[in-house]
């Protein structure tokens, strides 16, 4: 009677970008975006594309290229389709610099995927995971919000703050730029959920859960792990028989702030019932709740794996969180800046600390201190290089993804005009075939093979 | 959310702690090596970083997103 189904999960990211020459800043993050794309554009003709893996590359507002993986029914294939989309940039990255050397312009672009610029403005990382229409979506806000405001614990990517009472290292990039709970805004004032109903699939029978309020994760653990334990709660969600406590916040919004300010996770904050707790309380009490579902009803395998990474995470936490600087982001970069600090006698609220904060999202293999700290293990890796390098270039076999993958492919090998977007594929000749694919989780289908063949 | 795929017998209660680190592919088990690579990571992080750190991080200017 229980229903182990599949879920389609997606992540968007909005990555930040500069060009600087000896430190300087050598061009605008317009004409940085110019020459990022140049290469973009001259392959499908537009500046925003979906590429041979499935994914949708494109310019948004305000210049930053967002990467949108590809509808995935796997949480590893997300985390891989995801970090292939810093493959992807990186390579316009490297392009995007011969061109600047060939016309004769000294500087280097860096790209960052990270949330938050120098002067206080945030781009995002935003999840998608496909949700049944029938549910209720004030009761799904009430059981998912709590939760989402409090995962920062262990999905945060870590903010050095200028404070008036000097440097203050938080845990959340995006924590001081949310201002309500649920909402169809996105620029004016950023929700926890965006409602914008866009299910990019029949929307008789399903809605996409679009969560605006977590950071880009450099870690993969970290990735699969928010991924993952949004997956088990949504699964609790949706089993009628699963009753969840109100732990609604007096404050989401304060609360979200709270909780990034204080790196031991326990500090309490408050509840609307007059009740007081700490966001390792609110996360023991989701995940108590979860090991108990998982004896009763199951998950599936990768939700089982999402529940023990989990596990590790809030115990590891309830001793010392910074114990998980191999898994979760802030806290490595937390103990990054501190060793280094001590290393050369400085404070937090030196410049090479918030350079290093900086550095911590640079996607150039070489720059980048994440990448380091994965290059040498330091920090726990999910996909080998090989299954990142693949991910740029295949989408996931298993969904729709897989049936846009082929079209494009073969519409570029046979130099045909071809539009694309989640749901229809479409031939611009003479006729204009198109073909509608409104099923996410299916990835064959005669109408497109039909389509491709008449190539 | 209609098709099915196989239930997993595994009950989180049952799974051993090194099981847990099944998906992990790349990690750092010995301590003595771990302290060793992220000392070598603090000296040559200076190499990596920009040296006009004030400068650099002032430049990184965004517009807003979403």
């Amino acid at each position: 009677m229980h229903d182990f189904s599949r879920r389609i999960y997606g992540l968007e990211n909005e990555y930040g970008i500069m060009c600087t020459l000896k430190g300087q800043r050598r061009l605008s993050p317009d004409e940085v975006a110019r020459y990022l794309f140049r290469k973009v554009v001259t392959w499908g003709r537009s500046s925003n594309v979906f590429l041979p893996n499935g994914s949708r590359l494109y310019l948004d507002v305000g210049s930053h290229p967002e990467y949108a993986t590809a509808e995935c029914d796997s949480i590893l294939d997300v985390v891989a389709q995801d970090r292939a989309g810093e493959y992807i940039l990186n390579d316009l990255r490297v392009a995007a610099e011969e061109r600047l050397a060939d016309e004769g312009i000294r500087g280097e672009i860096h790209i960052y995927k990270n949330n938050t610029d120098s002067a206080g403005n945030s781009y995002g990382c935003h999840e998608n995971y496909l949700t049944s229409r029938t549910d209720d979506q004030t009761s799904l806000s009430d059981v998912v919000i709590p939760f989402l405001i409090t995962r920062q614990i262990f999905a945060g990517a870590g903010k050095l703050l200028m404070t008036a009472k000097g440097p203050l290292f938080t845990i959340a990039q995006r924590a001081e730029h949310i201002w309500e709970t649920a909402s169809s805004a996105t620029t004016r004032s950023r929700p926890i959920i965006n409602t914008r109903d866009e299910p990019h699939a029949d929307a008789e029978h399903y809605r996409r859960l679009h969560v605006i309020v977590g950071d880009s994760n450099m870690s993969e653990y970290a990735s699969f792990l928010k991924v993952g334990s949004m997956a088990c709660v949504l699964r609790m969600f949706e089993n009628p028989e699963i009753d969840f406590r109100d732990l609604t916040l007096e404050s989401p919004v304060r609360a979200i702030r709270e909780i990034s300010h204080d790196i031991t996770c326990r500090k309490k904050v408050k509840l609307k019932s007059g009740r007081e707790m700490s966001a390792l309380d609110i996360q023991r009490i989701y995940l108590d709740k979860a090991i108990s579902y998982s004896e009763r009803f199951g998950f599936n395998e990768e939700e089982t794996r999402a529940l023990q990474m989990w596990e590790q995470c809030v115990s590891t936490i309830e001793d010392d969180p910074l114990k998980l600087a191999a898994e979760v982001d802030w806290v490595a970069k937390y103990r990054l800046l501190l060793n280094y600090s001590e290393k050369h006698h400085i404070s937090l609220g030196d410049p090479r600390c918030h350079l290093i904060d900086l550095q911590y999202h640079d996607i150039d293999p070489d720059k980048g201190i994440y990448n380091h700290l994965r290059g040498k293990n330091i920090m726990k890796s999910l996909c080998t290089e090989e299954q990142v390098v693949a991910a740029t270039q295949s989408a996931p076999t298993t969904t729709r993804a897989h049936l846009r993958s082929q079209f494009i492919t073969a519409a570029q090998l046979k130099k045909r005009d071809y539009t694309v977007d989640w749901v229809h594929l479409k031939i611009n000749d003479q006729t204009q075939r198109t073909v509608l694919c409104k099923n996410p989780f299916k990835n064959v289908d005669d109408r497109v093979q039909k389509l491709i063949d008449s190539l | 959310m209609t098709e099915k795929i196989r239930k997993s017998n595994s009950n989180i209660n049952e799974v051993p702690a090194e099981e847990i680190d099944d998906l992990v592919v790349g990690k750092n088990d010995h301590a003595e090596n771990l302290k060793a690579d992220l000392d070598q990571l603090l000296d040559d992080i200076d190499s990596i970083l920009e040296t006009n750190a004030e400068d650099f991080v002032n430049s990184y200017v965004q517009k807003g997103g979403e």
